[in-house]
């Protein structure tokens, strides 16, 4: 109490808004603080008559109950005022009066009488009030007035007042739960009430009070349906929460078939290509596993509630998104359920509590629905800012997202992830890559490489994670990783967290005969430090002992002997039990042969490698969105989501006999149903098309899709190119072993081209692989490279490619310790680089699919059809140049040609062909990419090495440069077995990007945008020669890689393109007037690059 | 559902509780401490705690905890929602959700909680019925209060209650007869290290001020309304007409509110409207680092960018900052490593840049992140997103309103990874 009149002091001066005032008030707080007995003068206050005076002491007393602090002896001073003409202090002891009633029971009763008068009220907004405070003191003597009150009332006129008495129902069931059937019935008649004020309550008293009585629903369900929209937010939510429950009981589940096909599809492999490959094969296995089922129908009434639904998917409220999207998870059919994705999305913008609970949500429906959430992977990407509980949970949801086709990027942003400052959050990622690795076969080894050049991270935790994850990932596939387990093994000189060093130990023990030399000298370290670890490392300690006795006593007896004597007096009973037992079991005694005898199958039994699974699998019995599904426990009042029905209960029972007019409507809108069907299946169509198309355009990334499509090609190809990428979804499923029979066949039959040209792409693309050696082999086959490659034979390329994968980067891991030590000097964790080949894989088969698109968008976008021809027509870009003169080299020359073909490997790449010829006598070997200084932001793609060069022929290659839209040259080391020349590539500037497709609308806007210091103009005269339509796009589109936006007016050309590393765009005008002046007019927001480009293109056109 | 209600500031005291059932301790709140403590940062207390009886379903906001008892299951967003009306309303009444605020106007919150739930289902939450139940304090009110002995319980019964527009008070009347409408937009980008956007889209609002007689209908068409990818309304909305015509109409509530919030997400058509040269160097092995960046204005459509505000958080081995600014100022807090450069205005020829040394705790290692740099900005007069207002008619009512419509661009959660 010492602190009450300093606060009575303040309050009393600030208890109402008039500040000021109230010190002057000779009533006011500043006199009372004094008085130790305040609550006397309270009640004398509360005594006079003066409503003023009344209201301060109701104030007063109000903040008192505010601060939580006890005012209950005022209560019959109080009680009197309930009579009060003035509103406010009415209201004040109304607040009072519920708050302390059911302490005072008897004296409460005293008020009783005013609210049975007020009841009474012709005024709706005073029957309601008395009926709202009358239900709200907590009385029990009063349980039949109250009862009779919500009777009476729920027969009211005034919709607000049988919305309040219907918010009475559940108070009075708290109170006395005898009054159920009674309140039932009270229920059942608010059910049937037809105002939109009134839904929302009810449904809340009938899920406080009867949640099992789902029969009360069925003839107010439509009734429910239509109203919906127009209910108040707060009654919404609870309204759809409970019709989900309703329509899981009475409808046939929309996915029964594929529920079926959805199972199969999940233990056979994470990817959803495959289950998309598979989908035609055993939907007949499904079909015919289920003979019996009729074709399925929707219930129009189900199909109503998804339909009224949907709009407040709109809503601004979070909490009515979450309903509805938590209804059409568990009731709509599979391809309608994509509709909510967009909407949740949304609420990620919201504040963070929300963000945490849509995230949980959305994290357990990406497991189910992958597909669903995909396109918004990049609303998922982690800020520095956000919370580590929300970063945590994006991560999970980026995990569940992963595939095939995004892991590159999604690695790409854990990379960013590893290096945060946030230390739980990095051990997240390193989970969350674990996952990754474990899920998609393909990254397995990146994801190794990148978590163990972790290991040399300087914070402890991170490379504790990392151990802990690596060891999850070796088990998986043990045989070929001796060097990571040295690795480790190095490790536990420096390593302190406990769980690693156990983990180390365990590794080094469970795979002790793939590191022979080393197990016995870490069991030395660690019999020599044992008695100061921790208690998980020294059980392990003795782990590997006994292993390690197992397999190589003769090295380790004595060791062994004396760690499970330092074992057999350790203070923890676990380690000494432990030491007993494997003594008992590992070195033999009289009597207990039998079991050392199987010792070693007991203890180096092969054991199944961890499965890594996302927490909230399975979460989804839960109905989403609710208490339980967060919590993941069972909350008190949960109502189970029932399991659809196996027989459709009888339909009929939700017809109303008595028709009136809404419901007249809604059978209009039933009706009108069956002509909708077909709308829903084409939408559905559309959606599963989408998904199917994932896996073609995801890589592309966007805008390269148009991009590329420059180098026309038939449209027929578009089939084999689909083949080729379904080939690519499950091309990784094949095993290590078949990897390796492969290399060997690879050798037997290397005469046949395509195995060459296998050898060729698989070369290229693991670049930092060394060279296979002595296989001199004429290399003259080379002209099968992609840029002159006819269609089928790229497409086999492609195929090629995606089996070629798995060895290569199998192969790639072998040297891994020469590899680490370069990378570790940069921070760069996993090392992208070094994978980013392979998993740009699907980008061939979109380079070709996007000729093919372009070939749609023909008949879209561009509404001039004889520019086409001119638009796709490859235009070869500036002639050979060269790049060693024959003189130079020795007999070798060398030219190179910008092919302007999108270079497959890298979209940002610029693809330069490269020309060998020998004009020796002798042949040339081994021609290859030397170590090149590069300056900062160019890379380069090296093209395969070239075996041999024979004397007078020719080669060509393909190498793919990122200039970093700059002009600046190249610089690089042509190497031969005997010589090194240093060559430089300079780009044109025209040779920097890549045409983009648009009309002249989108043209106009994005010019609209690049305005001002963004744009270039120039003026200059069209010489004679150059004054038809056809010389000048021919000149232009020489000069730059640019392609034709069409145009409405004869004189004026446009051109777009992007840049290939930035992707800015690139726009060119051409406004040529008749006289043969013109003005050309580049927008570009790389000014520089617009600048050269202007200069370029001028110089093309006057000559 | 909602049992009780905690409001806690920071230092942890309890200054307000309200029960809408049976009493609940306060002792309940220890959980929620512990949970605070386990924590570490205010951002990081689970939203829901699970306690042996009750669940505590919690939201910070303005340095405050709301803290709801609940004891059966009820969707947790439900309850966050109902909190976030909450203290919007207090934000509505006292100009502020704070401490000081709520602990002055004590009777009026307690007065304001009553109305807002009943039994724990929430009553009466739109603005326009709150107000006419309970008048918000303004000072002229207060002095005539203290001398009538009026009060500030409205003495009428609201109405909107009783109607089919619940969010519209009847009996509106203005002299001026008035509509204005803010059109938002926020960019929410990540850029990455070497500048190009990793992820970027344009989370705009439109809010209104409508002060009309009566009850009009109004209706707002856009020249472009299909740029709109994902939109939220407003419960006065009629979602039919913009299914089917793709036009807002509604009643509007009096007042202040937001009519929609929307998105635009297809990445190609977000202009970043500022670029960053960034060098963050920090050496290895002795106690100093680089700091340089440089903004410029990249896709302005020829408006000045203003406001600009870089913050960054500087990793903890940071002591302190050296820096020059060529424009603005900057602080930096040691404590809480937060680095703040006021830039303002943006003025193409002389791109301003903040260069200077980093002095590091020696002996630490050198971070391995260079932090990220958050940046805000503001552009008048430009919805980036290219959205236009075509025009606003009003039905139902006879006079003529002046109508407005501004544009502002923002930025909204715009980092940029170095």
């Amino acid at each position: 109490m010492s602190a009450a009149p300093a606060y009575s002091e303040d309050k009393g001066g600030s208890a109402g808004p008039g500040e000021p005032e109230y010190g002057h008030d000779p009533a006011s707080g500043g006199i009372f603080s004094s008085d130790y007995k305040r609550h006397d003068d309270l009640k004398e206050m509360l005594d006079t008559n003066k409503d003023s005076l009344k209201l301060e002491a109701m104030k007063r007393i109000v903040a008192m109950i505010a601060r939580g602090k006890n005012a209950s002896d005022l209560f019959p001073a109080v009680v009197k005022n309930v009579a009060c003409k003035n509103i406010e202090v009415k209201k004040l002891v109304y607040v009072y009066l519920v708050r302390y009633a059911e302490e005072q029971q008897d004296l409460a009763l005293l008020s009783i009488s005013t609210f049975q008068r007020g009841l009474k009220d012709p005024n709706q907004l005073i029957r309601a009030s008395a009926l709202r405070v009358l239900s709200s003191i907590r009385v029990p003597i009063i349980v039949p007035i109250m009862m009779l009150a919500i009777k009476e009332a729920a027969s009211d006129m005034s919709p607000y007042v049988r919305k309040t008495a219907a918010h009475a129902i559940p108070k009075l069931y708290s109170l006395d739960s005898d009054q159920k059937d009674q309140l039932i019935e009270v229920i059942e008649k608010l059910l049937a009430d037809k105002t939109t004020l009134v839904a929302g309550s009810v449904v809340m008293a009938f899920e406080e009070v009867c949640p099992e009585r789902i029969d009360l629903i069925h003839k107010n369900y439509r009734k429910l349906c239509n109203l919906l929209i127009d209910v108040e937010e707060w009654g919404q939510v609870v309204i759809i929460s409970m019709l989900t429950r309703y329509a899981r009981t009475q409808f046939l589940s929309p996915t029964q078939n594929e529920s079926l096909l959805e199972e199969n599809a999940e233990k056979a492999f994470y990817g959803s290509e495959e289950d998309e490959a598979k989908g035609a094969g055993s939907e007949d296995a499904a079909a015919s596993a289920l003979p019996a089922r009729k074709p399925y129908v929707m219930d129009p009434d189900h199909r109503l509630l998804l339909r009224n639904t949907k709009p407040l998917l709109q809503s601004r409220s979070a909490a009515v998104v979450m309903a509805v999207a938590q209804l059409y998870f568990h009731l709509a059919p599979k391809a309608e359920v994509g509709v909510i994705a967009k909407a949740l999305v949304r609420l990620l913008r919201s504040h963070s509590e929300v963000q945490y609970v849509v995230l949980q949500n959305v994290a357990t429906m990406s497991i189910k629905r992958r597909g669903m959430f995909e396109p918004y992977l990049k609303s998922f990407y982690i800020r520095s800012t956000d919370p580590t509980q929300i970063k945590i949970l994006k991560l999970e949801v980026l995990t569940n997202l992963a595939n095939e086709t995004n892991i590159p990027t999604v690695l790409r942003e854990f990379q960013t992830y590893i290096r945060s400052m946030d230390k739980d959050f990095v051990a997240a990622t390193i989970q969350a890559i674990g996952r990754c690795a474990t899920n998609i076969g393909r990254v397995r080894d990146t994801c190794l490489n990148g978590l163990v050049q972790l290991l040399s991270n300087r914070d402890e935790l991170v490379v504790a994670e990392s151990v802990v994850v690596i060891k999850k990932l070796l088990q998986m596939q043990p045989a070929q990783h001796g060097e990571i387990i040295k690795h480790l093994a190095k490790l536990t000189d420096n390593i302190q967290v406990p769980m690693a060093r156990a983990s180390i130990l365990w590794l080094i023990g469970e795979y002790c005969e793939h590191v022979p030399r080393i197990a016995p000298d870490v069991l030395r370290k660690m019999a020599k430090s044992f008695t100061a670890e921790e208690d998980i490392v020294k059980l392990q300690v003795i782990n590997l002992a006994a292993k390690l006795y197992l397999t190589n006593s003769k090295q380790t007896k004595l060791l062994t002997q004396y760690v499970l004597s330092l074992a057999k007096y350790d203070q923890n009973y676990d380690i000494r039990d432990r030491a007993r037992f494997t003594r008992q079991l590992i070195v033999p005694s009289e009597q207990g042969g039998a079991l050392s005898r199987h010792a070693k199958k007991l203890f180096l039994a092969p054991k199944p490698a961890p499965v890594l699974e996302s927490s909230f699998k399975d979460r989804d019995h839960f109905q989403l969105g609710s208490l339980s599904h967060l919590l993941n426990a069972k909350a008190t009042g949960y109502q189970e989501l029932p399991d659809w029905p196996e027989e459709a209960p009888d339909p009929s029972v939700r017809n109303v006999e008595e028709e009136d007019i809404s419901l007249i409507e809604t059978h209009v809108g039933l009706l009108g149903e069956y002509t909708e069907v077909p709308e829903w299946t084409k939408c559905s169509n559309r959606e599963k098309r989408k998904e199917k198309e994932k896996p073609f355009y995801s890589d592309s990334e966007g805008e390269s899709g148009p991009t590329e499509s420059a180098d026309s090609e038939p449209e027929s190809e578009s089939e084999s190119d689909s083949k080729s990428s379904s080939e690519s979804g499950s091309g990784d499923s094949s095993s290590e072993s078949e990897n390796e029979d492969q290399d060997e066949d690879e050798e037997k039959v290397r005469g046949s081209e395509s195995e060459q040209s296998e050898e060729d792409v698989e070369k290229r693309k693991t670049k930092k692989k060394k060279v296979p050696e002595g296989k001199g082999e004429a290399s003259s086959s080379d002209e099968g490279s992609d840029s002159s490659s006819s269609s089928s034979e790229s497409e086999m390329t492609s195929e090629s490619e995606e089996e070629q994968l798995e060895p290569a980067s199998w192969r790639r891991k072998t040297p891994p310790s020469s590899k680490s030590a370069p990378a570790a000097k940069e921070i760069s964790l996993l090392d992208l680089e070094d994978f980013t080949p392979p998993s740009v894989q699907p980008v061939s088969p979109p380079a070709i699919v996007s000729t093919s698109l372009a070939a749609d968008l023909e008949g879209l976008t561009l509404t001039d059809s004889t520019l086409v021809p001119s638009l796709l027509s490859p235009v070869s870009g500036v002639g050979r140049q060269e790049l060693l003169h024959r003189v130079a080299g020795e007999g070798l020359a060398v030219d190179y040609t910008f092919s302007r073909q999108p270079f497959s490997g890298d979209p940002h790449m610029v693809s330069v062909h490269i020309h060998f010829s020998n004009s020796s006598d002798t042949p040339i070997k081994g021609l290859h990419l030397g170590t090149s200084k590069l300056p900062a932001g160019i890379s380069i793609q090296e093209f395969p090495e070239i075996e041999s060069l024979e004397p007078g022929e020719s080669a060509t290659a393909v190498m793919g440069i990122n200039f970093c839209d700059s002009t600046q040259a190249a610089n690089f080391q042509l190497c031969t077995q005997t010589r090194q020349f240093y060559v430089s590539i300079q780009p044109p500037v025209g040779e920097l990007m890549a045409p983009v497709f648009m009309s002249e609308n989108e043209f106009k806007k994005e010019q609209g945008k690049l305005m001002g210091m963004n744009e270039i103009t120039e003026k200059l005269m069209l010489p004679d020669t150059c004054r038809s339509d056809h010389i000048v796009v021919q000149k232009v589109t020489t000069t730059a890689n640019l392609g034709r936006v069409p145009c409405g007016t004869s004189d004026e050309y446009r051109f777009a393109g992007r840049t290939l590393t930035s992707g800015s765009l690139v726009l060119l005008t051409l406004d040529a007037r008749p006289a043969g002046a013109a003005q050309l007019t580049v927008n570009s927001e790389k000014m520089v690059i617009g600048t050269m480009l202007v200069k370029d293109v001028i110089q093309a056109l006057i000559q | 559902m909602i049992h009780s209600l905690f409001l806690i500031n920071c230092s942890g005291d309890i200054f307000l509780e309200k029960h809408w059932k049976s009493v609940v301790s306060q002792s309940v709140c220890d959980y929620f401490f512990e949970a605070q403590e386990k924590a570490a940062d205010v951002e990081n207390v689970p939203p829901v705690i699970s306690t042996p009886h009750h669940y505590l379903i919690s939201i910070y906001r303005d340095k405050l905890f709301f803290v709801s008892v609940i004891q059966t299951e009820v969707p947790p967003l439900f309850v966050i929602e109902f909190l976030h009306r909450v203290a919007d309303t207090f934000q509505d009444y006292f100009g502020e959700c704070s401490e000081a605020a709520i602990k002055d106007n004590v009777v009026i919150v307690y007065e304001l909680l009553e109305e807002m739930l009943d039994n724990g289902f929430p009553l009466a939450t739109e603005s326009n019925i709150l107000k006419e139940l309970i008048k918000p304090p303004t000072i002229l009110r207060s002095v005539v209060n203290s001398i009538t002995g009026s009060s500030n319980v409205g003495d009428t019964l609201p109405t909107g209650q009783l109607s089919n527009i619940p969010w519209r008070r009847a009996g509106v009347k203005y002299t001026n007869n008035e509509a204005y409408f803010d059109v938002i937009e926020e960019i929410d980008a990540i850029i990455d290290k070497s500048g190009s956007t990793v992820f970027a889209e344009i989370q705009g609002v439109i809010d209104a001020c409508i002060k009309l007689s009566g009850m009009p209908d109004l209706s707002l068409s856009f020249m472009n309304p299909r740029l709109l990818d994902d939109v939220s309304f407003h419960p006065c909305i009629r979602f039919k007409r913009w299914e089917s015509e793709r036009v807002l109409s509604f009643i509007p509530p009096d007042g202040n509110f937001r009519l929609i919030s929307y998105r635009v997400s297809s990445q190609n058509l977000v202009a970043i409207p500022v670029y960053v040269k960034h060098s963050i160097s920090f050496k290895e092995n002795s106690s100093c680092g680089r700091f340089d960046i440089t903004i410029g204005p990249k896709q302005n459509m020829g408006k000045t960018i203003e406001g600009i505000t870089v913050t960054v958080h500087m990793p903890k081995v940071v002591l302190n900052m050296n820096l020059t600014p060529t424009q603005g100022s900057y602080t930096f807090d040691p404590v809480t490593k937060v680095l703040t450069w006021d830039v303002g205005k943006i003025t193409p020829q002389k791109l301003p840049s903040l260069k200077g040394l980093v002095n590091l705790q020696s002996g630490a290692p050198k971070p391995e992140e260079n932090p990220s740099l958050n940046i805000q900005f503001k552009i008048q007069q430009l919805a980036i997103s290219g959205l236009k207002v075509n025009r606003l008619d009003m039905y139902g009512e006879k006079y003529k309103p002046f109508k407005g419509v501004k544009y502002v661009t923002k930025a909204g959660k715009f980092q940029v990874r170095t």
